[in-house]
């Protein structure tokens, strides 16, 4: 069948001969050629193809930038300086690839939450899912390693924070450091590990969506009603319907992109770390990049408990708050998956983001700062204890509470129905007319 | 539980209303806030006063130059702020450079050539402490990024002459100065009237001259920041365009299905 679409295509004798030796022709029009797609995505389903151009910009600016930067202690900073000042459109492609980070992470959060909201980790989506933790664990790797590069102030003692982490481990904690250091400080051997481990790392990101998008391909895309095509009436051919669709949102992404690019350049970065790294010279205060805030936050929030020293708790938490995305969907047991049919989820997941936020918020503050003047015992750990406990609260007790207690909207018969409006009863009229302008376009 | 959320929200308020807050409170512990100024290079379509960078190197030569260094900075750059072939090499060439080996094998000194960085007045930290009092006049090529732009350094430069407040202990050797970050700095006011004089006729202020040494490191930290604005400008029409045609041409081709 997709053979026969390849024949007739153009190109004949040359793509027939490689094709039916090696069938990359017929694959690329299968998987994403034909592949059915259901008709109701909402511009929510933009963000995956933005992370896949984001993760190639990255890449290709990388491997420019790498042909210029030196990494060494010394010349660090001086050889990211050269590339802003000495380099041909030097400075374009270090903006692209420093701000490319932080939409990286913008529109992977965007993804993911997206996939919370409709259910697109549940069965049969659950290792599509996991993967998906794999490359957000892989990113922030990635990009702690990169950020330490420059080695400016916050490069150097941000790695020295978050690397003296470990040292939490009891036992081998400090072995475990030097080991990571490959000496006894942050220094040169540190910076030339981290430079190959951020060159390697984006290639096994590569690795991975491959694997991610294979098993998308497999399951099929979940779409905003939560429920699974059943016709051919429910799906359209991928292109050119979502190949435009995509296109179109890739081109409202690099508006904004484009404008912090050339008009806003150190929008995401810390002034700081345009001071040449110190180790005689203690920043005041230690901040990671923004992307990390929450988790950060997490960190800092959990006191000792029983016998685990604070700090060894605030590690396992922060690890705990990424792993918990690994089981939620065993944590989120509702049959229905679509946000959009349960009204109680609703809320909560609303909750949850503001929640996400305010940690955010609260991991670029001192602990001890108070939050709000005049009530001078409210500072920022208490707050930070308080949406931290929300944080596991949501996903270990109200999800599975929900999961059992929930009564769902009643489900559309078919997304074709739900969408040309030929349903009989039933369906919610008022959120689906609430979500219309997304849609329609 | 229900507390819990109370809180969450009171937590997405603060969000919004804290930096209120903060604004006008900072008057202890914290160095002033600058305030802000206008620059020729503020804004989408801004651009740089090549007179006034010209001025501001000028007194940042005269000046500056004898106590900070600017590292990543050539005579070459100085292109950029106006200047011709001609006159970088004539600045240049003010300066001796150690080069070296020689075809006997020894170091020797040449006049400064626009490829050469620009003349560092110390060879290294220590000796730039001993000349200063123990203080450590910092690199000045990243500045106004590192203090989140020049209107820092123009508040800087014009905050001498302040009372020092009771709190503050006199310390030897520094001066009260509001806006640095422990409040006494150790640099001496460094701009006084006429202190250096200005080839296009523009009196030499104290205030004039540090207002344009201001652009000056401005552009020294950023000197992209011309062509990023000119061409962030056509890109970004350029991609509102783009996206404008795939809205049409997505328009058109779902119509079919709705
Ligand atoms: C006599 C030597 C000397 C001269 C001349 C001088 N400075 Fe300084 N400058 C210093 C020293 C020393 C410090 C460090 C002060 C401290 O740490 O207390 C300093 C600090 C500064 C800082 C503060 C940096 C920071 O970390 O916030 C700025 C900005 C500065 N100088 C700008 C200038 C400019 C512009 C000029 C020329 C108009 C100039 N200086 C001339 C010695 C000098
Ligand atoms: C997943 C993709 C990637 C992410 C998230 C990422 C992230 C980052 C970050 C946050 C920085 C610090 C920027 C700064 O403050 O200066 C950085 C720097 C750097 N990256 Fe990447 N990067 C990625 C891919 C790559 C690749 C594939 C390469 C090389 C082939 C590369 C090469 C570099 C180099 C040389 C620097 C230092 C230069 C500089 O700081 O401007 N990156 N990266």
């Amino acid at each position: 069948m997709s053979a026969n679409s390849i024949e007739t295509g153009a190109g004949g004798g040359l793509v027939k001969w490689i094709d039916s030796r090696l069938p990359i022709f017929s694959y690329m029009q299968k998987e994403y050629g034909e592949y059915p797609a259901p008709r109701n995505f909402n511009y929510w389903w933009n963000f995956g193809a933005l992370a896949m151009f984001l993760l190639v910009t990255m890449i290709v600016t990388g491997l420019w930038l790498a042909m210029q930067y030196t990494p060494h202690v010394d010349l660090a900073f001086a050889s990211v300086q050269r590339i802003m000042r000495d380099v041909n459109s030097g400075w374009f492609i270090r903006l692209v690839h420093v701000n490319g980070a932080s939409f990286f992470f913008i529109v992977v959060y965007i993804h993911l939450f997206r996939g919370m909201y409709y259910g697109s980790f549940k069965a049969p989506r659950e290792l599509l899912w996991m993967l998906g933790v794999v490359i957000l664990l892989l990113m922030m790797a990635t990009s702690f390693m990169g950020y330490v590069l420059p080695w400016g102030q916050l490069s150097f003692w941000g790695a020295t924070v978050i690397t003296n982490l470990f040292s939490a481990i009891p036992l081998v904690g400090d072995a475990v450091v030097t080991w990571l250091w490959g000496g006894f400080t942050v220094a040169n051997p540190t910076l030339n590990r981290f430079y190959a481990l951020h060159f390697l790392l984006p290639f096994l990101i590569v690795g991975v969506v491959g694997l991610h998008v294979v098993a998308l391909h497999v399951t099929g895309s979940n779409n905003p009603l939560g429920i699974e095509p059943k016709s051919k009436q429910d799906t359209v051919p991928f292109h050119p319907y979502y190949t435009i669709k995509d296109s179109f949102g890739l081109g409202v992404f690099l508006v904004i992109f484009a404008i912090v690019v050339f008009f806003a350049p150190d929008f995401f970065s810390e002034p700081e770390n345009y001071e040449r790294a110190d180790f005689l010279k203690t920043p005041e205060e230690i901040v990671p990049e923004w992307y990390f805030l929450p988790f950060f936050a997490i960190l800092r929030a959990v006191p000792a408990i029983w016998f685990i020293e604070a700090k060894l708790a605030g590690v396992i938490a922060m690890f705990a708050s990424i792993f918990v995305l690994f089981v939620l969907p065993w944590l989120d047991t509702a049959k229905v998956r679509s946000g959009k049919f349960r009204p109680i989820f609703r809320w909560f997941f609303w909750i949850f983001i503001a929640n996400v936020l305010v940690l955010g918020y609260v991991g670029g503050k001192p602990p001890n700062e108070t939050v709000f003047e005049g009530i001078e015992s409210f500072d920022f750990l208490a707050l930070g204890r308080i949406t931290t406990a929300w944080y596991f609260i949501h996903f270990l007790v109200v999800l599975p509470l929900l999961g059992r207690f929930e009564r769902p909207l009643p489900l559309p018969e078919s997304i074709s129905a739900a969408v040309l409006g030929t349903q009989k009863g039933g369906g919610p009229v008022g959120s689906g007319a609430a979500a219309k302008p997304m849609e329609k376009a | 539980m229900l507390g819990r959320l109370g809180i969450g929200f009171v937590g997405v308020a603060a969000l919004v209303a804290l930096p209120l807050v903060a604004a006008t409170a900072s008057e202890d512990g914290k160095p002033r806030k600058p305030t802000e100024q206008e620059w020729s290079f503020d804004g989408i379509f801004g651009k740089f006063d090549r007179a006034e960078l010209q001025r501001g190197f000028n007194v940042f030569n005269r000046v500056c130059a004898s106590c900070h260094s600017l590292e990543f900075l050539a005579y070459r750059h100085l292109i950029g702020i106006g200047l011709s072939a001609e006159e970088i090499k004539a600045i240049a060439a003010e300066n001796d450079v150690v080069d070296g080996p020689d075809e006997f094998g020894d170091s020797f000194e040449r006049p400064a050539r626009p490829s050469d960085p620009y003349f560092q007045p110390f060879d290294n930290e220590q000796q730039a402490r001993a000349a200063n009092g123990g203080a450590f006049p910092p690199d000045l090529t990243l500045i106004t990024k590192i203090r989140s732009g020049p209107d820092y350094v123009y508040a800087l430069l014009t905050g001498y002459g302040e009372e020092l407040p009771e709190s503050l202990e006199p310390s030897p050797g520094t001066e009260y100065n509001p806006y640095f970050k422990s409040w006494t700095i150790a640099m001496p006011e460094p701009l006084f009237d006429d202190a250096v004089e200005y080839a296009d006729g523009t009196a030499a202020t104290a205030e004039q001259m540090s207002r344009d040494v201001s652009a000056f490191l401005a552009w020294a930290a950023e000197p992209e920041l011309e062509r990023r604005k000119q061409t962030g400008f056509v890109v970004v029409i350029f991609l509102i365009i783009l996206a404008g045609l795939l809205y049409a041409s997505k328009r058109k081709m779902w119509a079919d299905l709705h």
